[in-house]
């Protein structure tokens, strides 16, 4: 049973002397097995979330809890896909995905069995032994997909990965990651700013409102889907053409849409 | 002005460099031979080479030129060993612990304008004409360049990988040795040069002073000797071994660098 619970999370930043909410009273349960996108204005603390669940930050109020216990530091049963890939440029593919095993003290081979598993699911083949810099963008976060799903982390957590990458390797990456997902069912935080990307993949999106960050509304999307039955369709535009899904855009666009307005005001 | 620092084609780098040192030898000889000063102070060009060649066969002062060069590549390699074991570490850790860059750099700051000549005295008080004071000296010299390029390489370190590997499940001691050192390498190498020059510089200085042995102290016997050629033959083997410690380092860091560089 992996989940991920904020339970009235705030979080206060120094600056100037003055206090800073950057989120204020979250409440929201990621269930287990289930693919959650926060969506939200920038500088809505969305990424914060992300980082609290992941023990890169801490919240100043209230707390976060994954598989029942509290966020005391990062570790491998979160793994994290970070928008800037992070990869190490002095390892290749292989050994980018392999050092987070070993510090798992996997035996090698256990690390060759796990590396080769992900380097086909993820269509790396041919591309072990190249460095980061030899590939493309859409590969390198291919790279740290592969590399954060080898460590069989409970959670995954997963901050604007597209965000980086041209919107045709976007949208084979959205694909992909939406293969992945029914192989390999996960508990996945998603942050995004791209309200398309939050509807396709999640199964619930988080609207997050203008600073303070707090949650606006959560929209179940996977009912929908499911009655919709926008799985038989392989490809995303096909999904996007929908009334239903088109519907869900323009709702969670018009709530964000609304935010952005308030911001301008001030 | 852009237009003259444009690429120029090999023959003509070729011939531009030849010029130089055809220009620099030229006026060398025409004083010379003017007599401008006593041919003991002012010495021809071919008569340094001469010289050159007989310290390397006949022994001054104990020892032949490559001896006496020899002594001095240990000291070198003790002090900017000594240097690059203490200084990449303790760079790293500072840069890494805020603690430990609170405690060091205040210290570390003021000790560092201290210039390795400086430090002979001292040394020459605390080891006479031992090994120890010129590996001091050395040392000394070579230590800043290879803490403060670790530190600035840790500390500019991408913070995102350092968050990757913390999330990767990597233990501190492993970040800091697998990603933090392996991250602020160009940062280290080049931290290396500019060390190795200086140690290579500051050793000369001490061996005019406390060594019995050792290139520094060739210049020093050619000096009390009043023979320029000697002074001016030992200056040029000076350079030529500083010219080739600096290759050495370039080709080690071609050979670091390779990996990835593609």
């Amino acid at each position: 049973m992996s989940n991920i619970v904020f339970q009235n999370v705030s979080r206060t930043f120094q600056r100037d002397n003055k206090d800073f909410v950057a989120l204020q009273d979250i409440n929201l349960t990621v269930e287990d097995k289930e693919f959650v996108a926060i969506v939200g204005p920038s500088g809505c603390g969305k990424t914060t979330c992300m980082r609290m669940a992941a023990g890169l930050e801490f919240p100043t109020e209230g707390r976060v809890n994954v598989s029942g216990e509290v966020v005391k530091a990062p570790g491998p049963e979160r793994a994290v896909v970070f928008q800037q890939f992070a990869l190490f440029p002095w390892k290749t593919v292989h050994e980018n995905i392999e050092f987070g095993l070993r510090a798992k003290g996997l035996s090698s081979g256990e690390r060759k069995e796990i590396i080769g598993h992900y380097i086909r699911l993820m269509n790396l083949d041919g591309a072990e032994n190249a460095y980061p810099n030899q590939l493309s963008g859409g590969m390198q976060q291919r790279v740290a997909i592969a590399r954060a799903y080898s460590l069989d982390p409970n959670v995954l957590l997963m901050d604007e990965p597209f965000g980086a990458l041209d919107a045709q390797t976007r949208v084979v990456m959205q694909e992909e990651l939406v293969r992945l997902a029914r192989v390999n069912p996960r508990t996945v935080l998603f942050i995004t700013h791209a309200v398309d990307e939050a509807v396709y993949l999640a199964d619930r999106v988080v609207v997050m409102t203008s600073r303070p960050g707090r949650i606006k509304e959560i929209i179940n999307i996977k009912p929908i889907r499911e009655a919709e039955g926008w799985d038989a369709h392989s490809k995303i535009e096909d999904v996007m053409d929908l009334s239903s899904f088109v519907h869900l855009r323009t709702h969670i666009w018009k709530s964000l849409r609304d935010e952005h307005d308030a911001m301008a005001m001030h | 002005m852009l237009q003259s620092r444009r690429t120029l084609s090999p023959t003509r780098h070729a011939m531009l460099s030849l010029g130089g040192a055809v220009t620099f030898f030229g006026i060398w000889y025409l004083a010379a031979y003017a007599q401008l000063a006593p041919p003991q102070f002012l010495p021809v060009p071919h008569e340094v080479l001469e010289k050159l060649v007989a310290l390397m066969n006949t022994p001054f002062s104990g020892y032949t030129l490559q001896e006496h060069l020899l002594a001095s590549l240990e000291r070198f390699g003790m002090g900017f060993g000594l240097a690059v074991i203490i200084g990449i570490p303790l760079g790293l850790m500072m840069g890494w612990f805020r603690v430990l860059d609170e405690i060091i750099s205040p210290l570390f700051n003021g000790l560092r304008f201290v210039p390795p000549i400086a430090w002979v005295p001292f040394a020459a008080l605390w080891f006479g004409t031992g090994i120890g004071g010129p590996v001091l000296v050395i040392f000394t010299g070579a230590f800043p360049p290879c803490l403060i390029n670790a530190y600035r390489g840790a500390r500019y370190v991408d913070t995102n990988l350092i968050e990757a590997a913390r999330t990767l499940g990597l233990s501190n001691t492993r970040i800091i040795a697998q990603v933090l050192f392996r991250a602020a390498m160009p940062s280290i190498v080049a931290g290396l040069r500019v060390s190795a020059g200086l140690a290579w510089m500051s050793l000369i200085g001490a061996e005019l002073i406390v060594a019995s042995s050792g290139i520094g102290y060739l210049l020093v016997k050619g000096q009390s000797a009043l023979d320029a050629s000697i002074v001016m033959a030992g200056m040029f083997a000076i350079g030529v071994v500083g010219v080739l410690i600096d290759i050495a380092l370039r080709v080690f860091a071609k050979l670091l660098a390779a990996p990835s560089a593609a």
